[in-house]
């Protein structure tokens, strides 16, 4: 171990590579309700060859290597589940370069959602990217890498779909760049090659070690809206979902449950944002995104909310800060969740499912969703905040969790960045030769099986 | 129980039919409003009933003080003819309901209340307001804004409680059976609308413009004259108490302020557009902000002054984009006084 240990240093430098107790406490567990995993050391690399040699070095000696970004996945998947190295990427976290013509912009890896947010504020005050309803610390890299979705995914889909391309390590340690950055200087697309990002896309860091991304910026428009929309049925949802999001100017459409306030208990509240270049623009864009919902509106069965300027506000940030909060409810550090994605006609049924789970399991709940694309999908999202502090409130918590799983993919959804019982659910309902291939990519990619062993395990 | 004062006859025999005839919102002759305004009485259907925007002005053109708004508004709740859809009334019901936080208090005259606009209490300070006790919260709350959203009912549950509230926790102990109304709404409740639907009430409502006129006549020496020429927004529930619109003219000279001559001022005003946006009659609410902003624009204002705390949020931000001040009389009267107002734009 001392020797490792050594090696370790040499590569990143004493100060970045720890085996102390308080590090592998601190790196064991994340704020969900999966048991902790001690690793053997935590690494802080800071160039893309560093990465390249400390997987050289896990390769000889094989030892596992769990890559991670913020660590705020709350499924786990950055605890290293059979020991080893946990490769914290927060040092590179530079951002490399902006495109402002071809909107996109370069950034290493650990860059976080907050710095790439305030960087573009401050220098490209025109562009913006989707940002997730996630803390500032959460990094850009790790929300494209397990699909995740924000603030513009109406518009412009999963994080994963935004992405132009990435440089990457594999795990037998050569670097390899996928996009049009493998034969180009710029990295606008990943059309026309052959897509191989989607070997590192959804696999939850085991083929490789993600060192740098291309994503794709946004207009960041001066004149910005959001409607409410409040209806008692879930059973009109997907209907007006399916309206709203086939005029196509919202950026982003959410919708939230939840019993608190107490207002809120009993409605389901869809937030339509939109933005424009103008006043005028704005307005034209309300009266369109408001048209094909007056069917409801003349029946009286929904209608948008009132909203003076001050109320409006929370709901135009992003993230939302309201969440952040209701993850805190209970007090003690423990926030759980699930996303789980389906088609919007499953609206409904996760509605219920998730109401029952948490008078079931005795949890205060959270539940809603946010639509990907033009309505293709959505991510439908079941949070479950506990007292870690409190073990039957863990417990809840952990059973709300697993029932809301096995649910989601009952009716047809499947579960987003599963954690490791869930991936064995997932993997249990797989096509048998879709199952055969993920096998043979990985041995493929990994054959000695040092990529955050025991995730994504077909055997 | 809590039966609506509302004489039957008195309408019938009305030829005016000023309640329908006087609408703005609606075209209706003589003759089609006399038609409709039977089918009101016999509770039958009526086009009034759906297009009714609710913005209480017929309680103001009724020559006789019959209460044709409150009939009107029974009568959408009797045939279920919502103005609003339901899971936002549902939603306004849950949110605005006495919380039972309310607990005896010491409070000494002159006694303010403020109703449930808590965010509102920043206003109270300063020379004018000196030794004034605020009261403020949702067990208080006045619950007339229900006429909108044809909810009668929500009235004749909560409003008794309210004026109960109002004097066993603040009133009764305090040596004071008076009662200062911030809002126009709360005065309209206690001294129009508690007694159209035989609700007692104990104290004496004041409305917060006779308080006004009566600080700036003691503090008439400091007073600097403000020479601005402002608009005057009046709100809805000001219609229940017309009789108090001649304060407004009297403050504003006291001030130094020229309310402006223009088109929809006094009993030709026009709704903020709050309850229409809720009624989901976007454009409608649209096209009235605008015709209301080229109005004061087109005579001269400079400044719209507020009393309705539910206006002031509707259209404040409209009316500061249109290059006007946005301000809410009791600052107006504050910044006379040359101090610092509270504001929000």
């Amino acid at each position: 171990m001392n020797e490792t240990y050594s090696e370790l240093a040499g590569i990143v430098g004493e100060r970045y590579v720890s085996n102390e107790p308080e590090e592998k406490f601190i790196y064991s567990r994340d704020q969900g309700t999966m048991e902790p995993c001690d690793p053997d050391f935590v690494v802080m690399p800071d160039s893309t060859e560093e990465v390249r040699q400390i997987v050289l070095l896990a390769n000889r000696k094989g030892i596992p290597i769990v890559p991670m970004g913020g660590g705020l996945v709350l499924s786990g998947l950055s605890r290293p589940l059979k020991g080893g190295v946990v490769l914290d990427m927060k040092r590179m976290n530079r951002i490399l370069q902006v495109n402002e013509t071809s909107r996109y912009a370069i950034v290493e890896a650990g860059a976080s959602q907050g710095m790439l947010q305030a960087y573009l504020k401050k220098h490209h005050p025109s562009l913006k990217h989707s940002v997730p309803d996630a803390p500032p610390i959460a990094t850009v890299g790790g929300n494209v890498l397990i699909h995740g979705s924000g603030h513009l995914s109406h518009a412009a889909g999963f994080h994963s779909e935004m992405l132009n391309g990435m440089e990457a390590v594999l795990p037998t340690g050569e670097v390899v760049r996928l996009g049009s950055c493998a034969t180009s200087p710029y990295w606008f697309s990943r059309a026309p090659l052959p897509d191989l990002a989607g070997l590192f896309l959804g696999w939850t860091g085991t083929t490789g070690v993600v060192t740098k991304l291309a994503i794709r910026l946004y207009p960041n428009r001066p004149f910005n809206d959001v409607g409410v929309f409040v209806v008692e049925d879930p059973e009109i949802v997907p209907d007006i979902l399916h309206r709203v999001t086939g005029v196509g100017l919202a950026e982003d459409i959410s919708a939230w449950m939840t019993p608190k306030p107490d207002w809120a208990e009993g409605f389901i509240h869809i937030n339509v944002n939109y933005s424009a270049d103008s006043k005028d623009e704005l307005g034209w864009k309300k009266n369109l995104i408001r048209a094909p919902l007056r069917k409801y509106m003349d029946e009286k069965t929904g209608g948008f909310m009132m909203l003076p300027l001050p109320m409006k506000k929370p709901f135009l940030e992003a993230p939302a800060s309201q969440l952040t909060r209701f993850a805190d409810v209970r007090k003690g550090g423990g926030f759980e969740y699930v996303g789980a994605i389906m088609p919007i006609e499953l609206f409904p049924e996760a509605h219920q499912m998730g109401l029952d789970i948490a008078e079931r399991c005795g949890t205060t709940y959270s539940t809603g969703a946010r639509i990907i694309g033009m309505g293709h999908c959505m991510m439908f999202f079941f949070a479950y905040p506990f007292n870690r502090a409190d073990p039957s409130d863990v417990k809840r918590a952990g059973t709300a969790l697993e029932q809301t799983n096995r649910g989601a993919l009952d009716m047809g959804g499947i579960p987003w960045k599963a954690e490791a019982p869930a991936q064995k659910q997932i993997l249990q309902r797989m096509d048998e030769n879709t199952r055969e291939l993920m096998s043979r990519v990985r041995r493929m990619l990994d054959p000695k099986g040092i990529m955050n062993p025991g995730n994504w395990e077909v055997d | 129980m809590y039966e609506l004062k509302y004489d039957e006859a008195v309408c019938e025999k009305c030829e005016t039919v000023d309640c329908l005839v006087k609408c703005r919102y609606m075209t209706l002759d003589r003759e089609s409003a006399k038609e409709e305004r039977l089918r009101l009485i016999r509770g039958e259907d009526s086009r009034v009933l759906k297009d009714c925007i609710t913005c209480y002005a017929c309680e103001e053109y009724c020559p006789h003080g019959n209460h044709p708004f409150y009939l009107l508004v029974d009568r959408q709740e009797q045939s279920e003819t919502w103005p609003v859809p339901v899971p936002l009334t549902k939603q306004q019901i849950k949110m605005m309901a006495p919380k039972g936080r309310i607990s005896p208090e010491n409070v000494q005259a002159p006694v303010l209340n403020m109703c449930y606009f808590p965010m509102l209490k920043g206003c109270i300070q300063g020379r004018l307001f000196e030794g004034v006790s605020t009261i403020v919260g949702s067990d208080i709350f006045c619950n007339i804004m229900w006429l909108h959203f044809a909810k009668n009912s929500a009235i004749r549950e909560r409003l008794p409680q309210v004026v109960n509230n109002i004097w066993q926790y603040y009133l009764r102990d305090s040596g004071t059976q008076e009662v200062i109304c911030y809002h126009d709404e709360c005065y309209g409740t206690y001294t129009q609308l508690a007694p159209a639907f035989g609700i007692d009430v104990p104290f004496k409502p004041i409305h917060l413009f006779q308080f006004l006129t009566e600080k700036l006549a003691e503090l008439k020496d400091q007073v600097r004259p403000l020479g601005m020429r402002v608009a005057y927004q009046r709100p809805c529930s000001n219609r229940l108490v017309p009789e108090t619109q001649h304060w407004v003219d009297e403050i504003f000279e006291r001030v130094g302020v020229q309310r402006v001559d223009r088109e929809y001022d006094r009993e030709n005003a026009l709704c903020c557009g709050g309850i229409l946006r809720l009624q989901q009659r976007e454009e409608l609410a649209d096209d009235i902000l605008k015709k209301n902003l080229d109005d004061m624009s087109a005579a001269g204002a400079t400044v719209c002054v507020f009393n309705c705390p539910a206006c002031f949020f509707t259209m404040g931000q409209a009316v500061a984009e249109r290059g006007l001040m946005p301000i809410l009389m009791s600052d107006l009267c504050r910044a006379a006084l040359g101090e610092k107002w509270w504001g929000v734009f």
